[in-house]
């Protein structure tokens, strides 16, 4: 480990210089949940390490146009013990609260999900299901980009040299919508998703759905947003045949790898059933809104 | 460039000059030479090195030492006084709640991190809260058992 510098900024333009000035590689750390497993693991080796958690505009949850801001650095335990956010979104919350153990959710980020860019990311599909944006700020100023657009690849993201995530940007719930997140793991605690998945759904006065966004992971390079899966469900009371039609809309959607969590074949499958799981929780909390 | 990181640990003020990319693992084991915390994965899985920072239970290998600059970090050591043991100790001493022991530091700590918070936890509070502790003895039975123990023995 060649690691020789350690810096813990007290303001994004003050990280973002760091980050500009850096000679060799900059790692920003906010959990630390991934980073210092890859940097034990040899997986990642930086130079310079940027510690947002003494930035306080990164680590508040506050109110912003009916929906909720959360600084990159909030950890996965404070967003669990905040009311409000969970009572509005209850399936992003639940995502998030699926990583890792009691310690770990002590540290981890929803930002450090996002950006560690693993296809199995708990948090990101209830993200994109909620359709949430990132605020980036980079030597170039400030940009919005939406979360679904982070990740490219395996542990790749868009995010440029020199550019951070400062904040997430949840909207308000619809006064008739609800949002879910499941996953399917071998286990019941600790473990990596085979598939996940994120539905947020809105119902008109008639039980009717009107809006639906249903977001797939772990059964591709990326985590997916399923259009397809969508319509099965936007113009119908989400009975027994849209949700026939949402699992086969998730199954075709799939692209996975077989690995020794899961084969190709039982991914495909699972993702189905998973969708169908997933919309029921997310209906039933439509109704009760 | 090694930096200069003062810290409380078990109530003593300590201060180290260490390599930034030191965990704070490695601080208490290598420059305090507390080696009560284990390390059993260094990669945040098995719960062996946990500590409490300011009061709340981490896995000390998640966390770089220059991270915890100024704070009240306590270890397993910290817990008994002279040679009468916490009561969370003698619970798993009484139940026996090891078999190799190696796992024993974390999942003493994590347990008094849980009564802190939760005085009368249930079976299934304690397994849930544990899910962060692997005992490769899978001993967790006694485990539980002793926590339960520890637990009424805390609140007296």
């Amino acid at each position: 480990m060649n690691t020789s510098q350690y810096e813990a900024p007290g303001s994004v333009d003050e990280a973002v210089a760091l980050l500009a000035n850096a000679k060799g590689n900059a790692r920003v750390l906010a959990g630390g949940t991934d980073l210092l497993v890859q940097i034990r693991m040899g997986m990642a080796d930086p130079a310079l390490i940027v510690d947002i958690k003494k930035i306080s505009e990164m680590t508040t949850v506050t109110a912003e146009n009916g929906g909720f801001r959360i600084g990159a650095a909030v950890s996965g335990a404070e967003l669990n013990e905040n009311a409000a956010v969970k009572s509005m979104w209850p399936g992003i919350v639940e995502a998030m609260d699926l990583i890792g153990s009691t310690q770990i959710q002590g540290r981890c980020t929803l930002a450090g999900n996002l950006c560690n860019a693993s296809p199995a990311a708990d948090s990101v599909p209830a993200m994109i299901a909620a359709d949430m944006t990132c605020t980036i700020a980079g030597p170039n100023g400030r940009r919005e980009a939406s979360v679904g657009s982070i990740a490219t690849s395996p542990g790749k993201t868009s995010l440029a040299d020199g550019e951070i995530v400062v904040s997430l940007f949840v909207p308000a719930q619809n006064a008739t919508g609800g949002d879910a997140y499941l996953r399917f793991i071998p286990r019941t605690e600790m473990d990596i998703a085979v598939v996940g998945v994120g539905v947020n759904l809105t119902l008109d006065g008639n039980g009717v759905c009107t809006a639906a966004r249903v977001s797939l992971g772990a059964v591709a390079p990326t985590a997916l947003l399923v259009d397809d899966a969508a319509k099965a469900l936007i113009g119908t009371k989400v009975d027994d045949a849209a949700m026939d039609n949402l699992a086969a809309a998730a199954s075709a959607a799939c692209n996975p790898i077989n690995d020794k969590r899961g084969t190709i074949e039982f991914r495909t499958k699972v993702a189905g059933v998973i969708a169908r799981r997933t919309a029921a929780i997310a209906l039933e909390r439509a109704r009760s809104n | 460039m090694p930096i200069t990181v003062s810290m409380t640990v078990n109530g003593k003020a300590v201060t180290g000059e260490i390599e930034p990319r030191t965990l704070l693992v490695q601080f208490i084991r290598e420059n305090l030479k507390l080696t009560g915390t284990h390390v059993g994965c260094d990669t945040s899985q098995c719960g062996a090195c946990v500590v409490h920072i300011d009061g709340t239970s981490v896995k000390s290998c998640t966390t770089l030492a220059v991270q915890v600059d100024g704070a009240d970090v306590h270890t397993i050591e910290s817990l008994a006084d002279g040679d009468t043991l916490h009561p969370m100790q003698e619970a798993f001493r009484e139940n026996h709640g090891l078999q190799c022991g190696f796992c024993t530091p974390g999942m003493v700590m994590s347990a008094v991190d849980l009564v802190k918070e939760n005085p009368d936890p249930s079976e299934q509070e304690i397994r849930e809260w544990l899910e962060g502790n692997l005992c490769r003895c899978t001993g967790y039975h006694n485990i539980v058992k002793s926590i339960k123990a520890g637990a009424a023995a805390m609140r007296g």
